[in-house]
């Protein structure tokens, strides 16, 4: 670093600022190079260093992606990082096989069918109950806000065994509609949350003026408070989206087989780990690349809905 | 709230009759959100603090023995252990991390390239970063990127040995001396002692050993103990056991100590003829030891995934999701503070760590702790990391709450009652960020 405080010394020295004008130019031309040296040297060590951490935050996913190009044989021989020399070893051919496997393309689409209905229902529901906490009166509408806040943080673990109880009762246990009906739940607290805070923040008049026009509460919400909070909606359903789409603690105990999401598949197959890495590997990259693109294709509203979503 | 009853029984006025409209309108908005609240989170805490009072098939109250067997268990009071060191670790790092690498981003002109691939994990599934880390993890250094790493580096500061694999017949030339080899036979200046090692497959065996034989034959000077090290095998087959063939070749870089009533007095290393050499010995008997170090198997790295150090291990998967993110919203507070304040500190001299220190995050505490309590509140609840990352034999020493609730309750274990206990405890210890997040909103409100 810099010499710290060699600026600030000669005006503290004291009653004498009658200091040279020649002296101060002189001074300033010896920390000159001096100065600009350290500061180089010191912003080249912070670029070498972020890029090292860039390329150490990058290594596993392309460990990831090198092992599930290459054979059983091969990734039981030696580390992936020898096909970066010898690419010859990377195919397709795990994926062909991958998805050859129906138990594996059915998980597949059962994560779509769990994740996407469960998004669209915890939009939907926690849209109308946000706005009915932020601009619709009922008794006790404060007081039953402050409870939804207070569910943020509840553990899904809570709901674990009650719930499979009550679904194995009615019949929805090991459904599909079983663990929509579930993440719905436990999406909501901070759906409602978030939206409910959104939709308070729109102009009051705004409201009053519709209202004054005659528009039914229906109306209001469908084309002038859903439009508004586009934004907010965005974010909230690409977090939610996500929150499914990795979920694997729900699927486990509430699919059954027939049901079970692409995580609980290669889960099974995690016991032999060693000699699966044709199938797990190939599989974790199948199951990445839906959020990867949601990743890139919406970073901005990814970032956000991750942001806020992590007071869950 | 709504204001009054209605003004006179009975009649139902039209300032009334709205009302109730109003309130049916509230209902049908709010209502399909607080049924499914109801129903699947608010009851199931019920349900699970009433159920942690009774036994394992859920017929007998058994008061709050749950509560104490919890802390009787051997592999609950492990998941106790191991979740108290997730808790007090992880979010330190993770917001001491964000912090120095948020402040650093700000001096980089490809911040929002370098935000982006930290941030990236953050859209991986836990099944999929647990599957990254076991491929990281493992052991073999030929396979696991991690261990490769570890032996890169510790190689490259101490050197390995030459030899992992070399053995001799006992007792032809050498004889056995703990993990390494002495000469059978004591000797004095003057003599010249050959040593005859096979067992090295003709791949680990340096390019640049040469054959011994002419250097074996080469007699010894007055004060001198010399000899060679070779490989005794000739390749292709013939030659004599015990003796240096043409064909054999010496053993380069082999350590060679002459000891003195158990005094080394002089260590060499063998040239690429295998050749050894010491001079200006005083005459008297002594004895030409190999030592161990010749022999000692490669560094192999660390066992990650072993039972001592799969929670750091884990922990470290955890990093490397979480952050992009801490570090992203510490960012944005940097980006909120006020220029002027750090323009006048820059003015009066203050150097950067200075800036840091007194003004930079004294400044961030709202942000830090928001970050801070965040991290907590998440990594109370970790479970598809550990469950998924820690291999059969282990799981029990990565054990953390959650992955414990899920065992007892469905693993096998079978035992709701101890279940729904530990269930309730990960509810009592997130009652804390409750309030926390309660409070936060009260006053963003007032």
């Amino acid at each position: 670093m810099s010499a710290p405080g060699t600026t600030t010394r000669p005006a503290e020295d004291g009653p004498a600022p009658v200091s040279t004008p020649a002296r101060s130019t002189s001074e300033k031309a010896r920390k000159g190079p001096v100065d600009w040296l350290t500061k180089r040297l010191g912003n080249g060590l912070v670029q070498v260093s972020l890029l090292l951490v860039g390329l150490i935050w990058i290594t596993p996913l392309a460990g990831l992606f090198f092992s599930s190009m290459r054979d059983d044989k091969d990734n039981s021989a030696s580390g992936w990082w020898t096909s970066l020399v010898r690419p010859d070893q990377l195919s397709f051919e795990n994926y062909s096989t991958l998805l050859e496997n129906s138990g594996i393309t059915t998980a597949f689409w059962n994560t779509v069918m769990i994740s996407v209905p469960t998004t669209v229902l915890v939009v939907v529901i926690s849209a109308l109950a946000g706005y009915a906490f932020a601009w619709l009166e009922f008794p006790g509408r404060d007081a039953i806000f402050l409870i939804v806040v207070g569910l943020l943080v509840v553990p899904i673990q809570i709901g674990l065994l009650p719930v499979a109880k009550l679904f194995g009762e009615i019949g929805l246990f090991g459904t599909i509609p079983g663990v929509v009906l579930f993440h719905v739940a436990y999406g909501l607290p901070f759906a409602v949350f978030l939206l409910r805070n959104y939709f308070a923040q729109i102009p009051r008049e705004m409201l009053e003026a519709a209202r004054m026009d005659g528009g039914s509460e229906w109306r209001i919400f469908v084309q002038l408070v859903l439009p508004l909070a586009r934004p907010a909606i965005a974010s909230l359903g690409i977090f939610q989206f996500l929150w499914v789409w990795n979920d694997m603690l729900v699927a486990l105990l509430f699919a059954d087989s027939s049901a079970q999401p692409l995580t609980v598949a290669l889960q099974q197959e995690m016991r032999q780990f060693g000699s699966n890495i044709s199938v797990l590997a190939p599989g974790a990259f199948l199951s990445l690349i839906v959020p990867l693109i949601v990743f890139f294709a919406f970073q901005k509203h990814f970032v956000q809905g991750v942001m806020a979503g992590s007071v869950k | 709230m709504s204001s009054v009853e209605a003004p006179a029984r009975g009649a139902v006025t039209p300032r009334l009759r709205a009302q109730r409209r109003k309130r049916l309108v509230a209902a049908v908005f709010v209502l399909p959100a607080l049924l499914l609240l109801g129903a699947l989170v608010l009851y199931p805490v019920i349900f699970s603090v009433g159920r942690s009072f009774f036994d394992a098939s859920g017929d007998t109250f058994v008061g709050a023995d749950n509560y104490t067997e919890m802390f009787r268990d051997p592999a609950t009071l492990k998941a106790i252990r191991n979740s108290t060191i997730w808790v007090v670790v992880a979010p330190v790092l993770l917001t001491g991390l964000g912090l120095v690498l948020a402040v650093l981003t700000e001096k980089i002109r490809w911040a929002t390239a370098f935000k982006l691939v930290l941030f990236l994990p953050m859209a991986v599934s836990f099944l999929a970063a647990g599957i990254i880390f076991r491929l990281a993890y493992e052991q073999d250094p030929e396979r696991g990127v991690i261990n490769a790493a570890v032996v890169g580096v510790h190689d490259s500061f101490s050197e390995s040995s030459p030899y992992p694999n070399a053995r001799s017949r006992d007792g032809e030339t050498l004889v056995k001396d703990g993990e390494g080899y002495r000469g059978k036979d004591a000797a004095g200046p003057g003599d010249t002692v050959n040593l005859g090692f096979v067992g090295v497959p003709p791949g680990e065996m340096p390019g640049e050993a040469k054959p011994a034989a002419d250097a074996a034959k080469s007699t010894a000077g007055q004060d001198e103990l010399r000899g060679v090290v070779w490989l005794d095998f000739t390749p292709g087959g013939g030659g004599t056991a015990g003796e240096v063939d043409a064909k054999e070749n010496g053993m380069p870089g082999m350590k060679v100590s002459a000891v003195r009533d158990g005094e080394t007095v002089a260590s060499t290393t063998t040239g690429d003829d295998g050749a050894y050499s010491f001079s200006g010995l005083d005459p008297g008997s002594y004895t030409v030891e190999v030592p161990a170090s010749n022999f000692a198997a490669p560094y192999q790295g660390v066992s990650w995934l072993g039972p001592a150090l799969i929670t750091p291990a884990i922990i470290g998967a955890y990093l490397w999701i979480w952050t992009g993110f801490a570090m992203v919203l510490i960012a944005a507070g940097l980006a909120a503070l006020p220029r002027e304040t750090l323009e006048a500190a820059r003015m009066d001299g203050a150097n950067e760590f200075q800036i840091f220190r007194k003004i930079t995050v004294p400044l961030l505490a709202p942000v830090l702790t928001v970050v801070f309590v965040t991290l907590v509140i998440n990594v109370m609840k970790v479970f598809d990391l550990v469950y998924i990352i820690a291999p059969g034999p282990v799981q029990e020493d990565a054990n953390v709450l959650a992955t414990q609730m899920w065992l007892v309750s469905f693993g096998g274990g079978n035992d709701q009652g101890l279940g729904s206990a530990l269930a309730v405890l990960l509810l009592a210890l997130v009652v804390p960020a409750m309030i926390f997040n309660i409070r936060r909103f009260r006053r963003s409100e007032s």
